[in-house]
């Protein structure tokens, strides 16, 4: 099931659903035909958007909106944080080409502040899938809920068959006692990549799908930093706010302490251009991950990385 | 200050040739062809006969600006760099290459352009702050601001005409490629803006409204400049949007476009009226 499909079913078998977009139309292209006046095209408009999702909102609709990640979590900012979070309005946003996503759009389009950003509104919550089917299998209960919803739409698709999503949890894939990577979103196919290579270099290792960075899960946290020697974090975000910064505060906050290594744009946009590209400069492909914990060159190929579908 | 004539056919000789370049960069990730294709006589005319702009000013505070708000249209403004001898011609070969910055939308590594873009609405404050800058030293610099239809949508376009009229920057010019078409659909159909020469005018500004590919009403309007003492000068430009190429004008299904290397030498000969190019690329990839 894709994510237009998913989204057109729920929508058709409960009104209370309205699609919204400030024309970004890439993920909903067949909608408007289906939904009638339950879809809302308000133009390249997103500040104005989100205050009529929460006016639609306050009318008991469930508005699920579509804009690029960048202008939805920066330029309508304050009206998501104080015409959605203040009241706790359940508008849903869903925030196109994020992080590494963006390709070769230019900082302009590159939003890595985003996962920072949202969760520091009150009432907001935050999430990250790692592909395609992560993404159907952890949006239901993410549209139902009542609160505000901030997701990372990732559309891509991976081999690897997610576990049903519970609220608030993590999934841990795999334990280890040498190195935990921690992950959320396009990286987590990478970094399952280099769990790979780490595990033929004889390591211990343990791989956990983030998928909800609010609320997060601190106990598959505090698991990995106690019982692995290394917890890496790994992220298309900034270095500032996102899983790094939820892993120091989650461990401050319960008075330990842990080797972590962070891999993150550290005061910087990315280099734009195609994303296979653009991951192998960065560094973030999963042969370079594994080589990065390693500390040495290993022999192992980097598997082909899938071009983004809408630079195609 | 102007020419009172200018050299219509050594004109229309750069913007086939800035067309060419613009197509030869919509492969291997493709850009924003449609868009860029109808500003393109639009920016031809501006560097080459309204503004001063030259490989050796680029960092002269006397210099004129132009600064592209309507940031998705880039390869029109780098078609013009290279034919004009801004930027070297093969250096355009690097579209989305790891190695340069030659990608979606502009950048400031690449010398000539003023601002980096691609959120729309921003560079009409920009533009207010220069032309604000200029005003308050006395200088006769030039400021021009391109805007696309679909951009008009932003609220802090309008606020910016506001502001730049409660401080009658009449050195300001903002330029609105009319194409009619914002990414999915005809302007018309979604957001409407006509009666949009009213709007401008309504909010303060004086505007003139022409055909964007005519190079003859292109000077006449901006031969006038300034329009109006104490008003912000607005050009509506309409244009087609793909001007250039009848295959993919006026389809609300080629915006973006990535084709193949068989399509791009088809759209060249199509581009010289030879040729009819049957598209068989994936159509509407949506930024």
């Amino acid at each position: 099931m894709s994510y237009e499909e998913i989204l057109t079913e729920l929508t058709l078998n409960d009104e209370r659903f309205i699609v919204m977009t400030a024309e970004n139309r890439a993920l909903v292209r067949h909608i408007p035909a289906k939904l009638g006046n339950r879809f809302i095209d308000t133009g390249i408009t997103e500040q104005t958007m989100i205050g009529a999702a929460a006016g639609l909102a306050l009318r008991g609709r469930v508005p699920v909106v579509h804009a690029l990640a960048s202008f939805l979590s920066m330029r309508a900012f304050e009206f998501v944080r104080t015409d959605a979070g203040i009241p706790g309005l359940p508008v849903k946003l869903s925030s196109f080409i994020p992080g590494f996503l963006s390709d070769g759009n230019g900082p302009t389009h590159q939003a890595l502040e985003d996962i920072s950003l949202m969760r520091g509104i009150p009432n907001m919550t935050v999430f990250a899938p790692a592909d395609e089917d992560d993404l159907i299998k952890m949006l239901p209960l993410i549209w139902n809920h009542p609160a505000p919803a901030y997701v990372r739409i990732n559309t891509r698709q991976t081999n690897y068959k997610h576990t049903h999503f519970e609220w608030g949890k993590a999934e841990v894939i795999s334990k280890g006692h040498d190195v935990t990577l921690l992950t959320y979103g396009l990286m987590f196919e990478q970094a399952a990549i280099a769990a790979g290579i780490l595990k033929d270099e004889g390591l211990s290792v343990g791989l956990i799908n983030i998928r909800s960075l609010k609320p997060i899960d601190e106990q598959a946290i505090l698991e990995a930093t106690d019982g692995s020697k290394l917890t890496v974090t790994i992220e298309d975000h900034f270095l500032t706010g996102g899983l790094y910064s939820i892993v120091a505060e989650t461990l401050l906050k319960n008075g330990q302490t842990a080797s972590i290594l962070p891999m993150a744009l550290n005061e910087k946009w990315f280099k734009p251009s195609l994303l296979p590209n653009v991951l192998q400069h960065e560094g973030f492909t999963g042969k370079q991950i594994a080589e990065k914990i390693l500390g040495y060159k290993t022999f192992y190929k980097q598997p082909e990385i899938a071009a983004s579908a809408f630079a195609e | 200050m102007q020419p009172d004539t200018i050299n219509i056919p050594q004109l229309e000789a750069s913007a086939l040739s800035v067309r060419e370049h613009i197509i030869k960069m919509s492969t291997d990730g493709g850009c924003f062809v449609g868009a860029s294709l109808s500003a393109a006589d639009l920016i031809v005319y501006l560097y080459s006969e309204f503004l001063n702009i030259n490989s050796n000013n680029l960092n002269d505070p006397e210099r004129d600006y132009l600064l592209l708000s309507k940031g998705h249209d880039v390869p029109a403004l780098y078609g013009t760099f290279a034919e004009l001898g801004l930027m070297e011609k093969e250096r355009l070969q690097n579209h989305l290459s790891i190695d340069d910055n030659i990608y979606w939308h502009p950048n400031t590594r690449i010398p000539g352009i003023e601002f980096h873009s691609g959120s729309l609405g921003h560079l009409p404050s920009v533009s207010i702050g220069i032309a604000m800058d200029i005003k308050i030293r006395g200088g006769s610099n030039k400021v021009i601001c391109i805007m696309g239809d679909g951009e008009l949508n932003e609220g802090t376009c309008w606020e910016a005409v506001l502001v730049a009229n409660a401080y009658q920057l009449d050195n300001l010019i903002f330029v609105i490629d009319r194409n009619h078409f914002q990414a999915n659909m005809p302007t018309e159909e979604l957001i409407p803006l006509e009666p949009l020469h009213d709007k401008f005018t309504a909010f303060g500004a004086a505007v003139k409204r022409i055909d964007g590919h005519s190079f003859e009403q292109l000077h006449g309007a901006f031969s006038e400049f300034p329009f109006k003492t104490g008003k912000l000068n607005v050009v509506i430009a309409d244009t087609v949007r793909g001007k250039g190429l009848p295959s993919i004008e006026r389809r609300a299904d080629r915006w973006f476009c990535n084709f193949s290397s068989t399509e791009v030498e088809e759209l060249l000969r199509e581009l010289h009226g030879k040729h009819v190019t049957q598209l068989t690329s994936e159509t509407l990839v949506v930024r």
